[in-house]
């Protein structure tokens, strides 16, 4: 039987748009000076300067609070990528983020162990406590974040936290709004080995 | 100290935070004397030898022989890869964040023991980006081990280089799978490609590239200095060594421990993890992450936990994630929260898996809500035959497997939720209230 003629993007994923006319020129796009030097100091780490793009939209996004279009047309500059291929990248990817969310980011685990443990509810308690503050804070649910030792749980400002309980949502809204360390007993980070008790 | 059923050879001296550092690794644990040594005086072979002889399985999902994979890439000066698989996203999985977090430097001397047995000149640890603490003590190691002479450009004077990259992924399930892995390290959406060509021969950028996951390449140093033999004796003849096991869900005692591969399940369950809580009994558990198909306490509980048994019992290993079910958890619901998992985390490439999650997850909230028909469930039944062995990767199968599993072994629950939605237990929070803590520190 002959084969059957295969899409090339089935073997090889899509292909970032090159075509120059749709890249931005650097002069074009105000790229700030650090953000275009962390670019392409990311892209200097692969064999493959492209690779750089999940770095490099970590990178727009630190800058400005999420991937704005702008910030993608800096980064498709500095990169040599269509901005199309970058927010293609940016959509597929839960943690990029290409409309505005707020300062302050809360993935609440709500997957089977969390889910087995109240994670609905502390997602209800997070949303609440926020109360409609979208600028300060995105509160979300999550896929499982890999932390079903400590749940019910959420990821703040990407540290994870748990067990926590529904009430501590607020606590740790309000640490916070304070600027405080958020509920230091909670932090994953501060745990021992389980089973070392 | 351990439970006196565990037997720590990943997690030895991981409870003092000392280990993650280059000097805590070398005093505690002898470390990087086995990558010394390696690379001033053992030939490719002889490294690929041991890890062939030693019968290490992949401990990332598929549970293939590690030298064997190493074994597959071809010889030759084109430029070849490593990939470590950090991507841990399978719901009920965290062991690796554990080794990641406490031992970096293990990964890190693996890696590169295992890039000379596949003459990688370039690696990566791809990292899922929700692990972002992980990634920043990976940093700070990999930072330390070039600064040692461990990474680099002739590495310990021995004209061999090695270049390590912590690449972090940006929240995709689908990045786990090894082929949609090498897509988002090339910067592309994470789709998985058609196999063959396998990632062995032709995979990051065209090149042969080995893929293991975090705890595969933990295991090497270990099996490279103490060999072979000494590695058979820890687990059973077909899963040799530790195995560091997440155990979540409803037990008391929730967390990773390691253990020999073969221990009695129920010891894993009952003994480390404290079992179910008062009053309360096992009703399912997942032997090998939420992909696995469930196994009821009756079927499961007195097997060894092992890949041979898990197999036979007509589930998985896989990555070695245990989440247990109480009397607590209403199977339907389960299911649901099982099949929106993958329904959310499909990448949409193939149409099994695109319509076949998304019509599951329709197909289980009509039956919670009371509004479906008995021949619902058949139909379901029949959507997760069609999905499995049809799809381009196993994403697909993945919640085919555990949710026909459940359909086929609680049916009457099915039924009894789909004439009584009002009935079913509080689908919310199961358990209820925090675990205890857990060796929390002071
Ligand atoms: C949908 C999907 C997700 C996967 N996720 C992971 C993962 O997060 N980590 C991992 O090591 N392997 C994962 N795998 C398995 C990998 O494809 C691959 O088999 C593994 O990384 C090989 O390493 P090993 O042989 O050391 O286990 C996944 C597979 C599939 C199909
Ligand atoms: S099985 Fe699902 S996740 Fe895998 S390639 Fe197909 S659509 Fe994508
Ligand atoms: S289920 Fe919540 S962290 Fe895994």
């Amino acid at each position: 039987m002959s084969e059957l003629p295969v899409d090339p993007a089935v073997r090889e994923g899509r292909v970032p748009g090159r075509s120059s006319e749709e890249i931005p020129e650097l002069h074009e796009v105000g790229c700030p000076e650090e953000l275009r030097e962390r670019i392409e100091g990311l892209m200097g780490r692969y064999p493959d300067r492209r690779s750089a793009s999940i770095p490099a939209l970590w990178a727009v996004q630190e800058r400005y609070g999420w991937c704005t279009p702008e910030g993608i047309r800096q980064a498709a500059a500095v990169m040599r990528v269509t901005p199309a291929y970058l927010e293609s990248v940016a959509s597929f990817y839960d943690l990029l983020h290409t409309s505005p969310v707020g300062t302050h980011r809360i993935e609440v685990c709500t997957n089977i162990s969390c889910w087995m443990r109240g994670a609905d509810r502390l997602l209800e308690a997070f949303q609440e406590a926020a109360g409609g503050d979208d600028a300060n804070f995105y509160v979300t649910g999550f896929e499982c974040l890999g932390a079903c030792d400590i749940a019910p749980m959420a990821s703040i400002d990407q540290r994870y936290y748990g067990p926590l309980e529904a009430a501590e949502a607020g606590v740790a809204i309000d640490q916070l709004r304070a600027g405080q360390e958020v509920l230091p007993d909670k932090a994953l980070a501060k745990r021992g080995l389980a089973g070392d008790a | 100290m351990p439970h006196r059923l565990e037997k720590r050879i990943l997690l030895e001296h991981a409870e003092d935070p000392a280990l993650r550092t280059l000097d805590g690794y070398r005093r505690l644990a002898g470390g990087y004397a086995t990558l010394e040594r390696a690379y001033k005086e053992m030939e490719q072979d002889e490294v690929l030898k041991r890890l062939e002889e030693s019968g290490l399985r992949g401990r990332g999902g598929a549970g293939f022989s590690m030298g064997k994979k190493a074994s597959f890439l071809p010889r030759g000066d084109m430029a070849k890869y490593l990939c470590c698989n950090a991507d841990e996203s399978e719901p009920g999985a965290f062991k690796d964040r554990e080794l990641m977090q406490r031992n970096p430097h293990q990964l890190i001397e693996g890696i590169a023991l295992a890039a000379l047995a596949a003459d990688a000149g370039h690696a990566f640890i791809f990292i899922r980006g929700e692990y972002d603490e992980q990634a920043d003590i990976l940093d700070t190691a990999v930072a330390e081990a070039y600064e040692a002479g461990y990474l680099g450009t002739n590495i310990l004077g021995c004209h061999r280089d090695l270049e390590l990259v912590v690449h972090r992924g940006a929240g995709a399930y689908i990045c786990g799978e090894e082929t949609a892995l090498l897509d988002a390290l090339e910067g592309k959406r994470g789709n998985p490609r058609l196999k063959p060509p396998f990632p062995a021969v032709q995979g990051l950028y065209g090149g042969p590239t080995l893929i293991n996951n975090v705890e595969t390449l933990s295991n090497v140093p270990h099996i490279v200095d103490k060999g072979p033999d000494w590695f058979h004796q820890y687990g059973t003849e077909q899963s040799p060594g530790t195995k560091v096991v997440s155990i979540s869900g409803g037990v008391r005692r929730p967390g990773n421990y390691e253990v020999e591969l073969g221990i009695p399940t129920r010891e894993l369950i009952f003994d480390i993890a404290g079992g179910p809580e008062d009053g309360h009994e096992i009703k399912a558990f997942f032997p090998g992450g939420s992909s696995s198909p469930v196994l009821t306490a009756e079927e499961g509980l007195d097997l060894p936990y092992s890949f041979e048994a898990m197999a036979e019992a007509g589930s998985m290993l896989g990555s070695g994630s245990i989440i247990v079910c109480d009397d607590r958890v209403s199977i339907p619901h389960l299911a649901l929260r099982t099949a929106r998992f993958y329904h959310h985390e499909s990448c949409g490439k193939c149409v099994p898996c695109r319509e076949g999650t998304n019509w599951t997850v329709k197909m289980l909230e009509r039956m919670v809500r009371g509004e479906a028909t008995p021949m619902d469930l058949d139909i379901v039944s029949s959507v997760q035959q069609n999905i499995i062995g049809h799809c381009l990767c196993v994403l697909g199968d993945s919640m085919a497997m555990p949710v026909g599993a459940m359909v086929r072994k609680f049916r009457e629950e099915f039924e009894e939720v789909m004439a009584n939605p009002e009935l079913v237990l509080d689908p919310h929070a199961v358990v209820q209230g925090a675990p205890e803590t857990l060796g929390a520190q002071a």
